[in-house]
């Protein structure tokens, strides 16, 4: 058996760290209320005070070669996550103000954010009832909803999807600490990890029309559907056209089902000339 | 540099009146306490579940009402633009207020736990006899000290505290240390084969800080019995900044036997060593000699 260069600097790599550190790098989440990164690492002087203050063994510090910046505290969920004391010990423990103590209220905090990552995996995906992360979310039905999916597997069953809201998730990862699954399905990641960004010129169509009260741009004419087959072809199309419109309001982070990559783009996109003028 | 070392000393009781140990050994011991009992203050809390100390060198809680911060710390948060809360200014203003009137560097030989690092390494060079090596000029420390500065300013980080092996020590020693032990191996290393006292008396941009708090400190090492010198060197072959010597005992430049420069640590091991009893422990105002 032989070895190339990489498979032993890997080896060897894993030997001196002895532990899977980079493997859990983008999982390292800061404590509540802390400062934006670069702030954070102006102002965190890595006296560990917050550490130790913390009652749940919670935060750690980080030594050389650890996924942050040496002697700074950080968290994995997986292993222990925050429990949100509510008189937040740590922030108050915080001699520099990395920690910010206008954080009164534990709910506001934004320590990271989860995601369900795995769709594969996740037992309610699979169309079970696990729910354990939507139970146990301290910020339960704000933080994480089920929502409900057409299960398009079985044809008649539904599938109730836990789903994250980046408005309430303070990144606690008490979900993730409880997935029962061997590796979590869902996953706190620091927040710019884990969100994206919408241009700031996007405005969604709907929103507007909720705020005005009506469509800024009159009545559209509906345009027929065509191009699509199989044996869910008419519900798939009536969902992806028309529930946004109608549910997008109450509801704004409801995953696609799976399968809508199962029907087909309709051919020659593109081609169609709504005739449509400002 | 004025590092020679007489590596076989002739054993004390053979020629001069006989010393106890406590004698030959009593500053190195209280500055071993002391070591010690800093880093025990931080541990029995984790330990015993018995808190005097919370936190570490960088920043500390004590008996949760004595705050004390890094100064040099605090410069650097301040320099990148963050103004820290009043209390660690308040902390770092106490520490910067004992360290100006006891002595600067009285950090490095008394609390510092790189200092035991550095020592091990000076003494394992002294048996060995290890004498090659490339030692750094004396004011690297200054240039670090101010590089240290502009890197918090230019990248808005304490960018020295990715590296800084006196925190890293420290908070290893409390925290839990694993990659921070490559960086203090590394000092020991470099200290035993390439730069007598290369680490502390040369490139610690920390030492070089707390040696410009010392200009004025109270707590002097001093010479008083000069006069019985007998040019044996052990205390120029034991200190770690060999140069401040020489004007008090050899009255190069001054008159008065205190040995005023600021790099100084005051850590007394020349009166441990000199079977003569020529230095003693007084403050900066004693100028009497014998």
């Amino acid at each position: 058996m032989s070895l190339n260069r990489r498979q032993v600097l890997q080896a060897g790599g894993a030997a001196t760290a002895g532990r899977p550190a980079l493997a859990r790098a983008a999982q390292a989440v800061r404590p509540p209320r802390a400062l934006a990164a670069d702030r954070f690492l102006a102002a965190c002087v890595r006296c560990g005070l917050c550490v130790r203050d913390c009652p749940y063994g919670t935060l750690k510090l980080s030594d050389l070669g650890d996924p942050v910046p040496t002697g700074t505290p950080y968290f994995h969920a997986r292993s222990v996550p925050c429990e949100m004391c509510e008189d937040i010990p740590c922030v108050k423990a915080c001699p520099t103000g990395a920690l910010d103590r206008e954080l009164t209220d534990i709910n506001q905090a934004r320590m990271g954010l989860a995601a369900l990552v795995d769709h594969e995996s996740c037992l309610n995906f699979l169309g079970l009832r696990c729910d354990v992360c939507y139970r146990v979310c301290p910020v339960i039905d704000k933080a994480i909803t089920l929502e409900t999916q057409h299960n398009p597997r079985s044809d008649r069953h539904a599938m109730l999807l836990p789903t994250v809201h980046s408005d309430a998730c303070t990144g606690c990862g008490k979900c993730e600490k409880s997935c029962v699954l061997p590796v979590a399905a869902i996953k706190v990641f620091p927040r710019a990890l884990a969100q994206g960004a919408l241009p700031a010129h996007y405005r969604k169509g709907w929103e507007e029309k909720a705020r005005h009260g009506g469509s800024l741009i009159g009545e559209q004419v509906e345009m027929p559907v065509r191009g699509f087959d199989g044996p869910t072809a008419g519900r798939q199309a009536t969902e992806t056209v028309v529930a946004p419109a109608a549910s997008g309001v109450e509801a704004p982070v409801a995953p696609a089902a799976p399968a809508a990559s199962a029907a087909p783009q309709p051919k020659g996109a593109g081609g169609l000339n709504s005739k449509w003028k400002p | 540099m004025a590092t020679t070392t007489l590596s076989s000393k002739p054993a004390p009781a053979a020629c001069a009146p006989a010393r106890s140990l406590w004698q030959r050994q009593r500053w190195l011991i209280l500055r071993r306490s002391s070591q010690l009992l800093i880093l025990l203050a931080f541990l029995t809390g984790p330990w015993f579940g018995l808190w005097i100390a919370k936190g570490n060198l960088s920043s500390s809680l004590t008996l949760g009402v004595l705050p004390l911060t890094d100064p040099l710390l605090v410069l650097q948060t301040l320099v990148t633009g963050h103004l820290p809360y009043s209390s660690a200014l308040i902390g770092a203003a106490i520490v910067l207020g004992f360290y100006l009137l006891v002595g600067g560097r009285v950090f490095c030989s008394w609390a510092c736990p790189v200092n035991v690092v550095t020592d091990a390494a000076a003494w394992t060079r002294r048996r060995l006899g290890i004498k090659t090596g490339r030692v750094p000029d004396a004011a690297t420390r200054y240039w670090l000290l101010g590089g240290l500065l502009v890197a918090a300013a230019v990248t808005g980080h304490l960018a020295w505290e990715w590296v800084n092996p006196v925190s890293l020590l420290h908070r290893g020693l409390i925290f839990g240390m694993g990659g921070g032990l490559f960086v203090i191996g590394g000092i020991f290393i470099y200290d035993v084969l390439v730069a007598s006292r290369g680490w502390c008396g040369h490139l610690c941009p920390m030492g070089a800080f707390y040696g410009l708090l010392g200009k004025t400190a109270l707590l002097r090492v001093a010479a008083p019995n000069r006069k019985a010198c007998d040019d044996c060197m052990d205390c120029f072959a034991v200190c770690p900044e060999p140069q401040v010597i020489r004007p008090a005992l050899k009255q190069v430049g001054q008159t008065h036997p205190l040995i005023l420069a600021p790099d100084c640590t005051t850590c007394g091991r020349c009166i441990d060593v000199c079977d003569k009893q020529v230095f003693k422990m007084t403050h900066r105002f004693d100028q009497r000699s014998e």
